[in-house]
């Protein structure tokens, strides 16, 4: 109980006197993880749009082959994205390992799965309800995707959302592929698992914190955002 | 919004400048804090700044074999000769040593705090079943401890020997919690923050010697690794004033490293 | 003067659902002039008649030919559904979808909207959401969703279903004067009051099958057929 405590003090701390490694530590992982969102929306958002619309032949499989990507472990997808990038690897001579970039496309392959998936369910129903309505207007395919996406878009932005949970928390992956670098790839997440192998559980717990009240406060922005954009509307 | 992400994603790509040199170093390296000491005097004095890849000894010659690092710092004798054997490496050079404890409960049920050798202290633990924890991952640290167990005809297994596979912080939080024995290096220990009921019991037999030693990344492998950087890195770790920092480095009053480049 | 795409000829038209026959064969031409009132009991096939025509409902045989391809009818064509479908959005955005898929401008759409909105009723609701509107609004909105892009052709399906007397009144009025703009009618409906007021001729359902056409004065003075006469003495037909 003391260390959860001391961990609380540690954290009030570092927020309050705005910690120059804290401060940078954080932004990192905040561009990182925003970065994979974004990148994972533009590719997972229009998919599970398109997967709800479409028919075709291995639907079922696609869709049963994306849940079960969804729970990939993300050690894996380190594990695969740091051989990709090694030196020795096929993509060798971007020589983008241990870097943002490198964190930012294992974040990516974790969380497009999640964020299509979630996408595809939500875009399903309003495509059950919207059918006969866009059939009969004779929308084309892009026009469909573009309603769909638009008056799902509560919907959407909870999937991406989840993925900026998955991501922002996420440190197995991230810690192969980027190395956990001071002042290069070090973000909350790898600095946790540091600290905790300092045997500093105060400070981990400290960046802990930090870390929960990041995404609290993204999702409270975001659903913000979301309100008054829509506030008149509804 | 497309250019908005390639400019993202540049920052990622472009974090690598010039003068920067990516070391391979294991965990208790790292622990140790030394490199806090000497990488602000690295950059300071050569314009190189060191970009710390903290991993066990295994890996870390892996990320040599693959290019994937400029050069590496580590502490397994046989292992390095190999990797330079193999034309991983270009050449091992000897920088520093320290040493490794044996660290356990206070009330050291084993006894090994009056053992005469570090022989004599691990057949203890083993037959009195004394809990121990293992690094379990290859490491320096984890060899170390194998060739222990060897010189003592002894193949630890049953209940009491556990083996964590985790970096040597992990393996320290395990041992404080199981109030279990473990092998660490001195440096690792002084620095660990969560020592509870633990001890260091047992230190000073030569055979718990632990030299470090710095090898570049063969440029005639991997023709893009920095040679050049890690040849200045080099010279620096073994000039003067590395000697006068590692060897003044202390934790709570103690002298941890022994400068003994040639 | 662009193609009229009018009169429309459904030929030998069959709907099938698991190997059973849903509807037809139907043969059956709308004039290019007019208001059709189809009936029937209920799963007689009505919906599925309507949509055959409109092209949403796949053919098992038959086909339905335009004057022009089919292609080009799509944009000049417009269906209120049964169970009024509300996208997500305002009541201004919903008027203004169908414009927008066509490429009007924004501003020009919202106009139109607001008129539209204004002649059903719904002016003060433009900036509601369409899914909170209550069942009747809902349909009204609907149809002056359908009217917004003056289509050549409106098919309805049961469009009054939710309306007291005095929405259905407005309604009928509309439709009277999308009719006399040159809009071409087809409507189902059960009201055979409105059927009386509004219908020029009428298409008669039962099992999937038309069993009776014709001028709605004829049938209404005398109907042909056992079933229709049953219904207009208000029985109820099986
Ligand atoms: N997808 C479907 N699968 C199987 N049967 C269907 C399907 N759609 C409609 N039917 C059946 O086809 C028949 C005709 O349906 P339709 O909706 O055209 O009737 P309707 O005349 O419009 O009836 P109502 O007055 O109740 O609207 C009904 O018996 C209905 O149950
Ligand atoms: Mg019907």
């Amino acid at each position: 109980m003391g260390e959860i405590w001391e961990g609380l003090i540690a954290g009030f701390w570092l927020v309050v006197s705005l910690d120059a490694d804290l401060v940078e530590v954080t932004l990192r992982s905040l561009q990182v993880t925003l970065t994979a969102v974004v990148i994972a929306s533009a590719i997972g958002l229009p998919f599970g749009a398109w997967l709800a619309i479409r028919r075709f032949r291995h639907r079922r499989a696609t869709i049963a082959l994306l849940n079960a990507l969804m729970g990939l472990p993300p050690v894996v997808v380190g594990l695969i994205v740091y051989l990709l990038l090694s030196r020795s690897g096929p993509f060798g001579v971007f020589n983008l390992l241990f870097t943002p970039t490198a964190m930012i496309i294992a974040q990516v392959i974790i969380i497009t799965p999640l964020i299509a998936s979630i996408a595809h369910q939500a875009i399903r129903d309003i495509w059950a309800d919207y059918h006969d309505l866009l059939i009969s207007l004779s929308t084309s395919k892009i026009q469909r995707i573009k309603t769909l996406l638009w008056d799902g878009r509560r919907a959407l932005i909870t999937a991406s959302l989840a993925g900026f949970g998955r991501a922002i928390g996420e440190v197995g992956a991230i810690m192969i592929v980027g190395g956990n670098i001071d002042n290069a790839t070090r973000v909350l997440t790898t600095a946790i698992a540091l600290e905790t192998g300092k045997g500093d559980f105060a400070l981990a717990l400290g960046l802990g914190f930090v870390l929960i009240g990041l995404a609290v406060a993204v999702n409270l922005a975001i659903h913000a955002i979301g309100q008054t954009e829509s506030e008149g509307k509804w | 919004m497309i250019r908005v992400l390639v400019a993202l994603f540049m920052i990622g790509a472009t974090s690598v400048s010039a003068d920067t040199l990516r070391l391979a170093v294991t965990t208790s390296f790292q622990n140790s804090g030394l490199a806090d000491v000497l990488l602000p005097e690295i950059a300071a004095d050569t314009g190189i700044s060191v970009q710390l890849l903290v991993v066990g000894t295994g890996q870390a010659l892996r990320l040599g074999e693959a290019g994937d690092v400029d050069a590496i710092l580590v502490h397994a004798r046989a292992a390095e000769e190999a990797f330079v054997a193999q034309g991983f490496g270009t050449h091992r050079r000897e920088i520093m040593y320290n040493d490794f404890v044996l660290v356990g409960p206070s009330d050291d049920p084993a006894a090994i705090a009056d053992a005469q050798t570090v022989r004599a202290a691990m057949i203890s633990i083993a037959t009195t079943e004394a809990a121990f924890v293992s690094r379990g991952d290859d490491s320096g640290t984890h060899k170390k401890e194998i060739s222990l167990w060897d010189a003592a005809s002894i193949t630890p297994d049953g209940g009491w020997y556990r083996s964590v596979g985790t970096g040597m912080g992990a393996a320290l939080n395990t041992a404080s919690a199981m109030s279990a024995y473990i092998l660490t290096d001195r440096a690792s220990w002084l620095n660990f923050g969560n020592k509870r009921d633990l001890a260091m019991l047992f230190v000073g037999d030569p055979a718990l010697f632990n030299q470090y030693a710095f090898i570049p990344v063969n440029p005639s492998r991997h023709a893009h690794v920095r040679h050049a950087q890690a040849s200045i890195l080099e010279e620096w770790l073994s000039s003067g004033k590395a000697k006068t920092l590692i060897n003044g480095y202390r934790i709570d009053g103690e002298a941890v490293f022994t400068f003994n480049a040639e | 003067m662009v193609t009229p795409i009018l009169p429309l000829t459904m030929s030998s038209a069959v709907v099938k659902r698991r190997g059973q026959t849903l509807l037809g064969p139907v043969d059956l031409d709308i004039s290019a002039q007019g208001f059709t009132i189809v009936m029937g009991p209920n799963g007689a096939g009505k919906t599925k008649l309507l949509r055959a025509l409109h092209g949403i409902e796949r053919l098992a045989a038959g086909k339905v030919t335009w004057q022009v391809p089919v292609g080009d009818t799509q944009d000049r064509q417009a269906f209120v559904f049964q169970a009024p479908i509300m996208l997500r959005r305002s009541v201004r955005d919903n008027l203004a979808y169908p414009l927008r898929l066509r490429g009007v401008a924004k501003s020009e759409a919202f106009a139109r909207a607001a008129d539209w909105a204004q002649r059903v009723g719904l002016g003060d609701a433009l900036d509601r959401s369409a899914p909170r509107l209550s069942g009747g609004e809902k349909q009204k909105l609907a149809l002056a969703r359908a009217l917004i892009g003056e289509p050549d052709i409106l098919f309805l399906d049961e469009p009054c279903a939710n309306l007291d007397g005095r929405a259905t009144r407005e309604i009928e009025a509309i439709l009277k004067d999308a009719q006399a703009g040159g809009t071409r009618i087809v409507m189902a409906t059960h009201d055979m009051g409105q059927a009386r007021r509004l219908a020029e001729d009428i298409v008669f359902l039962m099992h999937g099958q038309v069993i009776e056409r014709g001028p709605a004065q004829a049938f209404f003075a005398g109907p042909q057929t056992p079933q229709a006469r049953a219904l207009l003495q208000g029985d109820i037909v099986e």
